[in-house]
């Protein structure tokens, strides 16, 4: 069942780039307990990264237990049957490795980089935590500190942050990613132990992990450590399917204002509901993703062309569109207005670019451009396999396939102009969206 | 006896082996200098670019002038204005990122064996003829304004301020780099053009290379590049005098959490005992869960997300600084633990384990460092930079290892300095005033 191919080989769809055949060799394979492997090789430098990724991120999380996914990954660094609370972590860095964690809405994710000679140590730990972690109280208190100032951090202490959360909020009304990845404080406040393990003993089982290996190891000897280590845990036969409330279509325009004191420089922000990529089915989101490169994607978009060299009402724009996600995400525009401008011009001003861009079509020196980019990324890219693997990582626990990462590229240099304007107009609609103002509210005083 | 374990592990195992990173010394036929790592394995090149100097040079009353400058150098030259550059790079597939420290302009480039002459052409070409037109000084100038503003109102940058004008008094590292609003208003076509001509020039360029590319190819592209620039740019300042006044001082602003600074008199990175500073840095708060500060501010009391230290050599000035943020009814206790670890280990030194396991990671992570061919490039100019020698990679681990228990402790006696340690908060932190 393992399987090899050379990555350039696979992915290069322009001979002109010259690309030498790749020394990176993607293998993926499953153990018989379900856990999938994927590991990718680069025998540059004797380093390895070693990563376990659980298909449960925020969005799987019990309603009013929202930051539970996250509030589990902290606790994860704490004891387990044979190690003590901290060890993994300085066992990690006494062989001189680094480790850490993520959390998103569809993952979770824990990881080393370390000596290449280190990775059965690191198995061994990672397969240890995935089934014996062995709280006490006193991890519960003092972790939901942590992740109540990691929350201050992040969130309270940044208005544009609590803008997006209000943005997603209004986004979402009946899916789970409404509700950001670290919790409402006030479901946080009330986290305990029986929501963090019954939230483990749920997901965290081979059943529902993907190992991704990558950098100077051998697949046949990653099979073989995998199999010792996380082959000897049974999989877990009432793992739930993934299921998730979905979102109605939307069918009236959302706005919100955000004022905070804090506020120096307000900026417009609209979002619109967008289909994600599927499963054999990525054509629709390899045409929103370039909708996004050429509408917001650098110095020559289009947005930027319009609002910051041609009519000077922007001071920066971008847009950007969430690919890898399990069910509807959003695509995104951003438009910060100049000195002088209002958030009510700086709207108009995006708005017409809009209806400019979809009446206009699609440049094709400027379309030729962003894929030549693209084609030169997969040589760019192989100088780190590490994000190779992250990319893996997601997109399995994201409801993808390998054929999936590996036909995108393909599928992003056959995208048309046509095609890029149809999502835009299947995608930009006034009454599929949400519009934020972030803004200084005079009136509070500081 | 599980901690023994642990540390039997840590024991028998062997220091990693690590590729040899093999680093050619390449003298081009106009005479510049420049370190190569050859790999052609993937058919790229990382082309590091630093001139010595960064918004330091600015002259007086131009504050923000090497800021600006260095965020208007990609914006067109030669014949391609603003748009036509900006395509074009995008054409090649290359990205040149230019960056300015209070030190150093650094340009980072990457690019496709393929069309290299072609990328190479149009680096001359931006460095040699820059266009700084008014309509992208304008564009750009206002989004430097939209950032001072929004630092003004950001606790992090607030704090930082505010700390450096404490610091510093009156050398340019008391004042943000890049600038004020009324300075950079204030900023015309001709000081962008001062400030490029004091910044970029032969007597300070350093060089790294990594990837596809021979020390002849390299030579080449060394003189097509820089042969023809200035011999010479405006004058580094002198050194900085420090002034730590010790204490507390609360900025009040209205956030929920409290963001401190702490610092105190730094070391020199040639300093003899920079090794003995860099492991006395790590074990109290260098980065890892496992150091003083993380472990009794977060892992024990839960007071904050994240707590660090860090050793701060800039060109002209050294400080020992560090961060932690909490919220405001927990900030004061916050700086209480980090006054308790600093005073603790002034007094009390530093473990026999703590040393060697600091030893085991600081050595097994070095490796781990030269991990694709930008992040090599970078290290190469750096060394560059701090004077080091090409040998300084085979010997920097020895370099650590050789610091014994007694020598640590012994410096950390010495250098910190617990009554010293100032603080600047920034929030609207409980149970803590102004000391000064």
């Amino acid at each position: 069942m393992a399987r090899a191919l050379a990555l350039a080989a696979a992915l290069f769809a322009a001979p002109h780039l010259g690309a030498a055949e790749g020394q990176e060799t993607v293998t993926t394979f499953t153990l018989e307990n379900g856990m999938d492997v994927v590991v990718i090789e680069d025998h540059r430098a004797p380093v390895v990264q070693h990563m376990v990724w659980y298909r449960a991120g925020s969005a799987d999380e019990p309603v009013g237990s929202s930051g539970v996914a996250h509030f589990l990954e902290h606790l994860l660094f704490k004891a387990t049957d044979t190690l003590e609370a901290g060890e993994l972590s300085a066992t990690v860095a006494a062989n001189g490795g680094q480790d850490n964690a993520f959390t998103s809405y569809d993952y979770t994710a824990y990881f080393q980089r370390v000596a290449a000679d280190r990775l059965e140590l690191m198995m061994r730990m990672e397969a240890d935590r995935m089934r014996n972690i062995r709280l006490t109280e006193r991890d519960i208190v003092t972790e939901r500190d942590v992740i109540l100032e990691e929350r201050n951090q992040r969130t309270e202490n940044n208005p544009r942050s609590l803008f997006g959360e209000q943005m997603d909020a209004a986004q979402f009304l009946n899916h789970r990613y409404g509700v950001p990845v670290i919790g409402w404080r006030h479901e946080m406040e009330t986290l305990d132990m029986d929501d963090a393990l019954s939230f483990y003993r749920t997901y965290y089982t081979p059943n529902n992990a993907i190992l991704v290996v990558t950098g100077d190891v051998e697949p046949e000897a990653v099979r073989e450590l995998a199999e010792t280590y996380y082959g000897v845990i049974p999989a877990n036969p009432d793992l739930p399917e993934r299921f998730r409330t979905q979102e109605p279509p939307q069918t009236a325009a959302r706005r919100l204002t955000f004022k905070d004191a804090r506020v120096a420089q307000p900026y417009v922000h609209r979002s619109y509901l967008a289909p994600e990529r599927d499963s054999g089915k990525q054509e629709t989101a390899a045409a929103l993703f370039l909708l996004a490169k050429l509408l917001g994607g650098g110095n020559t978009s289009y947005l930027n062309e319009k609002l910051q060299f041609d009519s000077q009402t922007a001071i920066y724009t971008g847009a950007f569109y969430g690919a890898m996600s399990l069910d509807d995400t959003t695509f995104d525009l951003i438009v910060v207005p100049a000195q002088g401008v209002s958030l009510q011009e700086a709207e108009d001003a995006m708005d017409k670019t809009l209806a400019d861009f979809i009446a206009e079509g699609v440049d094709q020196a400027d379309l030729d451009r962003i894929k030549m980019q693209l084609r030169a990324a997969l040589i760019y890219e192989r100088d780190n396999v590490d994000g190779i693997g992250n990319r893996y990582g997601a997109a399995l626990a994201s409801g993808l396939t390998v054929e999936d990462v590996q036909a995108w590229p393909e599928i992003l240099q056959a995208v048309t102009g046509e095609e890029i304007v149809a999502a835009a107009r299947q995608v930009l609609k006034p009454e599929a969206s949400v519009t934020g103002w972030l803004m200084n509210d005079a009136e509070v005083t500081q | 006896m599980k901690r023994l374990f642990a540390c039997v592990i840590a024991l028998i195992i062997a220091l990693p082996a690590w590729a040899e990173v093999k680093i050619k010394e390449v003298t081009s036929p106009g005479g510049q200098n420049a370190w190569l790592v050859e790999d052609h394995s993937i058919p790229f090149t990382a082309l590091e670019i630093w001139f010595q100097g960064g918004t330091s040079l600015d002259a007086p009353g131009k504050r923000g002038a090497t800021y600006l400058m260095t965020g208007l150098i990609e914006e067109g030259a030669g014949d391609l204005d603003a748009r036509a550059y900006a395509r074009r790079l995008e054409e090649l597939a290359a990205s040149f990122d230019f960056d300015v420290t209070d030190d150093t302009l650094s340009i980072s480039t990457r690019f496709l064996t393929e069309n290299r002459d072609q990328v190479i052409e149009l680096l001359r070409t931006t460095l040699h003829a820059p266009r700084f037109d008014q309509d992208a000084i304008d564009r750009v100038r206002a989004q430097v304004i939209s950032g001072l503003k929004s630092d003004e109102t950001d606790p992090n940058s607030i704090a930082g301020a505010s700390l450096s004008a404490a610091v510093y008094g009156e050398h340019p590292y008391a004042t943000e780099g890049k600038g004020t609003i009324e300075s950079v208003s204030a900023l015309t076509r001709d000081d962008i053009v001062a400030a490029f001509d004091g910044t970029v020039a032969r007597d300070r360029v350093f060089v790294g290379a990594v990837g596809d590319i021979t020390p002849e190819e390299l030579g080449a592209v060394l003189d097509t590049l820089l042969a023809d620039l200035p011999e010479t740019g405006a004058p580094i300042p002198d050194k900085a005098k420090i002034s730590i006044p010790g204490g507390v001082e609360v900025v009040d602003f209205d956030t929920p959490q409290s963001v401190a600074l702490f610092v105190q008199q730094g070391i020199d990175r040639d300093d003899p005992n920079f090794f003995a500073a860099y492991i006395l840095n790590h074990i109290i708060g260098g980065g890892g869960f496992e150091s003083r500060l993380m472990q009794e501010v977060r892992e024990k009391r839960g007071l904050t997300y994240g707590v660090y230290s860090y050793l701060l050599p800039k060109d002209l000035a050294s400080i020992y600084m560090g961060s932690v943020a909490s919220a405001n009814d927990k900030i004061a206790e916050a700086v209480s633990v980090v006054r308790e670890v600093w005073a603790d280990v002034a007094a009390n030194g530093v473990t026999a384990r703590e040393l060697e396991d600091a030893k085991t990671y600081l050595t097994g992570a070095y490796p781990l460092r030269f991990d694709g061919n930008g992040r090599i490039a970078n290290i190469l100019v750096g060394m560059q930079v701090q004077g080091l020698p090409i040998e300084y990679i085979a010997t920097r681990n020895d370099q650590v290892n050789a610091v014994t228990l007694e020598e640590i402790n012994a410096f950390a006696a010495d250098f910190l300095d617990p009554e010293g340690l100032s603080f600047t908060v920034v929030g609207k932190p409980v149970g803590l005033d102004s000391t000064n």
